[in-house]
Formats: C-alpha cells, structure tokens, sequence
C-alpha cells in the first residue's frame, strides 16, 4: 500500500515568544511529507531557525517558549517534549553554522551523532557516512577545527545520519559555502532522501538551490508562512522569481514586504 | 644527593595527590566552566568519612574505602542537583561564588563533627621501607603513588575511547550541539561531578593514610590552583604532570633553602611563586588549549 501523502510533521498555528516578550513566530502551519524534502525559505530574522528549534525542543536552551498552536510528529503531540527525547524519537537537528566540535576529531564527532543508537551499530553507520562523504574518511583522525567550512558541513550532516534520523532538520547547509560546494552538499542531501527514504525539512536563504532538489517550498516572512507551493511552482513563480531568485528588474533583492501592491496570499493551513 | 633524592620522591607522591585532585577539578572544568573552589573541601570530606567509617565504626579498611567512593558519587550528585542545577542559565560567576560558599559549608561541617585536631589512621600497609634506587621509601608512598597513575590511565582511556567520556568533552565545547544530538547535558554534569568527589576522596584517604587528617586538609585545594594552571585548566595530561611538577617543585625548593639559607617555610609558597611565573609567560599552561584558529 502506497501512502503519497502522509504527514510525517505536522506544525499548527505556532506562535513562539523568545524571553517571555519577542513574538517570533506568529501562527506558523507546516507540513513534512513523509519521504519529501521540504524547503522552508525566507529572509534573515523571519523565524526560519526559530521554527525547527520549535520542533527540535532546542527552543528551551533559548529561552523560547512554544505559547500557542502544536507540532505533531507521526500525529504525536511532541512540542512538550525534551529535546534528548525528540533525537530518539526519530528527529535530528542540524544547527546553523554546523557546530562541529572543534577539538573532537572528525570519528570523535561522528561518535557524538550516534550518541542515541546502540554501540554495535557504530560500525556500519560509520560506513555508510563515509560512503557519502569519502573526504571525511580521508580526514576521520583530524580534529574537526581544522577542516575548511565544506568538510565542517558534511561533518555535521554526517553525524545527523549517524542518528538515523525519520526527520532531518536542515538549517542553512550552504551559509557561507562556494557554489560549488553547495552543489555537492545539495546532491548529497538529494541522495540521502532519495536512498535512505529520509524526510527532510530544509531550511535556505539560497532559494535557488534550495528548490532544485526539495519538493515542496514553503515562503517564510516575519513569522508568516506568506507563500507555499510544489518547488517547481515557486520556482515558476514570478513574485518568487523577483524576490528570492534575484530574475527581478532593478538587480537588488527586495523583501516582499517593501512592495505596497505585492499580492499577499496568506496561507493558514492545517 | 640522597637528601635531594628523598625530597624528590617524597614531591613526586604529594605532588601525585595533587594531581588526582587537580584531575577532578579539571573535569568540571572541562565540562562545566565552573572553576569548583570546593575541590580541597571535597578531599577533606572524603578523607573524614573515611576515618569515621575505619577508627569510629571500626570496619576493615577497604570497606570503608569503598563505602567512602559510593558516598562521594551521592556527594557529587547531591552538589550537582541541589545547588548547582537550580543555577543552570546563571552567569557563571554566580555558580563559582556558590562554589566558594558550598567550601566553606563543606568545612564547618567537618569541624561540626569532627572538630580541629589531628586524627591518625590506623596504618594500612606495613612502615618497613622499600628499597628503590638506592633510597628508603614508606610503601604507603609506593601505594599511592601507583594508584594515581592508575586512575590517570582509566580517566584517559574513559575521555579518549568511551562514548559517554567523548561525550562529555564534545558537552565542554558546545552544551547546545551536544543537546542537539541527544546526550543529556545534565547527566554530564552530574557525572563531572561524581568522578571529581570520588577522585578528590581517594586523594584524601591516601593524605589520611601519610600524614593525618585536619580540618585545614581543605587547603590543599589551594595548591591544586598552581598545578592546574601549570598544566592548563582544561588538559588531564596537565593536570597530571602539574601536579607532580608542584609536589617536587616545593619539597625541592623548601629542602635547598632549609639547607642552604636555613629558611624554614618556603613550602607554603614555592606553588604560588610557580604560579605567578606561569601567568605571566604562559597563561594557558603547558597543555591547555588555545582557541584553534579557524580556517
Ligand atoms: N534566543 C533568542 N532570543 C531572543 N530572540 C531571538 C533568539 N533567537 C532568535 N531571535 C529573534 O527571532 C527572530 C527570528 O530569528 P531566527 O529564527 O534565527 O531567524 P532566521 O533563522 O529566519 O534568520 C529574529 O528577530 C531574532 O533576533
Ligand atoms: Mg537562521
């Protein structure tokens, strides 16, 4: 039995307050399809880290707090979760700005990923994340500080995969990489959905690369999802052509906001 | 030379306790930033329930031992969960200075029940000395002696090979990353705790055993300050070879000016002299790390 459309997380009108007074997110609905890769784009500050910090418990370390709304994961409520019990539930966060661990080598960090599996599983899941990214295995003695920003990348997906992870929670895997190694970080990413059958929530600024391997794409501004559709819609999509592709007249990247007649097209799903 | 060679050993077995004490002192370092200002407190704890357990309830010695390392675990969770968890989020400082308070609670304490004089323990091993290299050693010396450097070789082992070891040093550099891939963070600290009370304790049952025990034992605390900043707060390696270059350090230094100047005293200050040398060439000691820079 096939089930194309099955929800594996499911985000309700979320609204999340930072230090008890800063309205982050302001009634966010999300969905994560089962075997998807899902993008969630947006401009600096729209509350994109904020959303997959929600759902991987990771808020509470901030301060944050969930105050309205419900995140469902296999229909389980989990925003009351703790976070060490939502990586063994199945869902794996990878931070922005990869924090590896410096002074850890790279097998010592791939180590810390599979903190929650079962020792006799190391082994083979180390294989199979040097079977991704075969550069690690050349550099699995060297301590994770001293690799260039690419290499810290792929560390900090692979040790993702040392958790087995159903959901992967992706923030910004390509923030300050050159092009070319976004590429190879977004086959990458391509191939472990498409082979592991792993659901991905990816969250981008770069939009481009971001829709080219993801499904489905949702548009995030100011705590808002303004905007969703199939990837090749958006991609499609002259407002998102203008304001998140760079295709626009007049060069410079506007926000939608900044646009008195932009038709807004609030969506509150769910 | 034989009077510099018995200085010699005799720093290398003080400076030994110096270093297992440093060792636990490093591991909360290491996985908590807080610098645990109760750390000789915690030797001396150790050392009385000991005493109480083998002199006042008259068990055979290696009961109380061990009944002295399982109280140190609960010692080490209690501090951790009473006192400390309710501070998580605090600035740092303010769990330091509690630090500072829990040593002077820790003491009283001591003295409540025990009161100020000195108390023997009974000896564990035999006074005959052993002959090493030509030079008399007590085998209480030999004793403790090995046993730190077994306990070094196990908490390296545990921090370089164990699961649970790397992931308290990947808790050290980034609570939130090591949060982020399921390890509980407050498991870590508690843990941090408990091997630094149960090391510190076996430091003060071996001082016990040597010298005696009194409710100035704290004070040792004191000495571990040079040895760590030696060695590099954060390095169990520095620790180790810290501590042991304090120990000679000071009996080396107190015998040549006893001997040579007839200063009597200097023992109490050559750690702090080391000390303010250090700070001044090499802050961050001799294994520490300093930041990698990024590439
Ligand atoms: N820990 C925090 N405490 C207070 N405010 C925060 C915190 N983290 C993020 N914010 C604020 O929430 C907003 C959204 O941040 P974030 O989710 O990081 O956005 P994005 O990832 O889309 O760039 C920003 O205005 C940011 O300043
Ligand atoms: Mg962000």
């Amino acid at each position: 039995m096939n089930h194309p459309a099955m929800d594996l997380l499911k985000i309700e009108n979320l609204e999340v307050v930072y230090n008890d007074v800063i309205l982050v997110l302001k009634g966010l609905s999300l969905r994560a399809q089962q075997g998807r890769i899902t993008a969630l784009l947006g401009p600096n500050g729209a509350g994109k880290s904020t959303t997959l910090k929600a759902v991987s418990g990771l808020i509470r370390t901030e301060d944050g707090e969930i105050t309205e709304g419900a995140i469902r994961y296999l229909d389980q409520p989990i925003h009351r979760t703790l976070p060490e019990r939502i990586v063994r539930l199945g869902i794996f966060q990878v931070m922005e700005g990869r924090r590896v661990f410096e002074d850890l080598n790279v097998e010592e960090n791939l180590r810390c990923g599979g903190f929650t599996r079962p020792s006799s599983e190391f082994p083979a899941s180390l294989e199979r994340v040097y079977a991704y990214f075969p550069r690690l295995q050349e550099r699995r003695k060297q301590l994770a500080g001293y690799l260039s920003g690419g290499e810290q990348q792929m560390l900090a997906i692979g040790r993702a995969l040392m958790a087995k992870p159903k959901l992967l929670l992706l923030d910004e895997p390509s923030l300050g990489l050159a092009p070319l190694l976004v590429e190879e970080i977004f086959t990458i990413v391509q191939r472990v959905n498409a082979e592991e059958g792993m659901t991905i929530l990816l969250v981008e600024q770069n939009a481009r690369a971001a829709l080219s391997i993801s499904h489905h794409g949702y548009i995030l501004e100011n705590g808002r999802i303004v905007m969703d559709g199939s990837s090749t819609s958006l991609l499609n999509n002259p407002d998102v052509q203008e304001f998140y592709l760079g295709l626009g007249h007049g060069g410079e990247k506007r926000s939608y906001r900044d646009v008195k007649h932009y038709r807004r097209r609030k969506r509150w799903l769910g | 030379m034989e009077y510099y060679l018995q200085l010699i050993v005799n720093g290398l077995v003080v400076g030994s306790i110096y270093s297992l004490v440093a060792l636990g002192f490093v591991i909360i370092y290491k996985a908590t930033k807080v610098v645990n200002f109760a750390q000789g407190e915690m030797v001396m704890v150790g050392a009385y329930i000991c005493f109480a357990l083998t002199v006042q309830m008259g068990l055979p010695f290696l009961v109380s031992f061990l009944m002295t390392l399982i109280f140190s675990v609960v010692l080490g969770l209690c501090i951790e969960r009473v006192i400390l968890r309710p501070l998580i989020g605090e600035p740092i400082i303010s769990v330091i200075m509690v630090t500072v308070g829990l040593s002077t609670v820790l003491k009283s304490l001591v003295q409540l029940f025990w009161g100020t004089q000195i108390r023997v323990f009974p000896p564990v091993l035999p006074s005959e000395p052993i002959w090493v290299a030509g030079v008399p050693i007590a085998p209480i010396y030999i004793a403790a002696f090995v046993l730190s450097g077994l306990l070094f070789a196990v908490f390296s082992i545990f921090f370089k090979y164990s699961r649970t070891g790397i992931a308290m040093r990947a808790t050290a550099m980034d609570q939130q990353a090591a949060q982020s891939m399921g390890i509980g963070v407050k498991n870590i600290f508690a843990l941090s705790w408990c091997i630094a009370a149960v090391v510190s304790s076996i430091g003060g049952i071996i001082l016990g055993n040597i010298n005696g025990i009194n409710a100035q034992l704290g004070h040792l605390g004191l000495k571990v300050f040079p040895a760590v900043i030696l060695g590099g707060l954060d390095s169990l390696l520095g620790a180790a070879l810290g501590g042991l270059i304090i120990g000679v350090l000071e009996n080396v230094a107190d015998g040549f000016m006893q001997q040579v100047f007839s200063l009597p005293g200097f023992k109490e200050v050559a750690a702090y002299v080391v000390l303010v040398i250090i700070l001044m060439i090499r802050p961050y000691g001799l294994f520490g790390t300093r930041e990698i820079e990024r590439v």
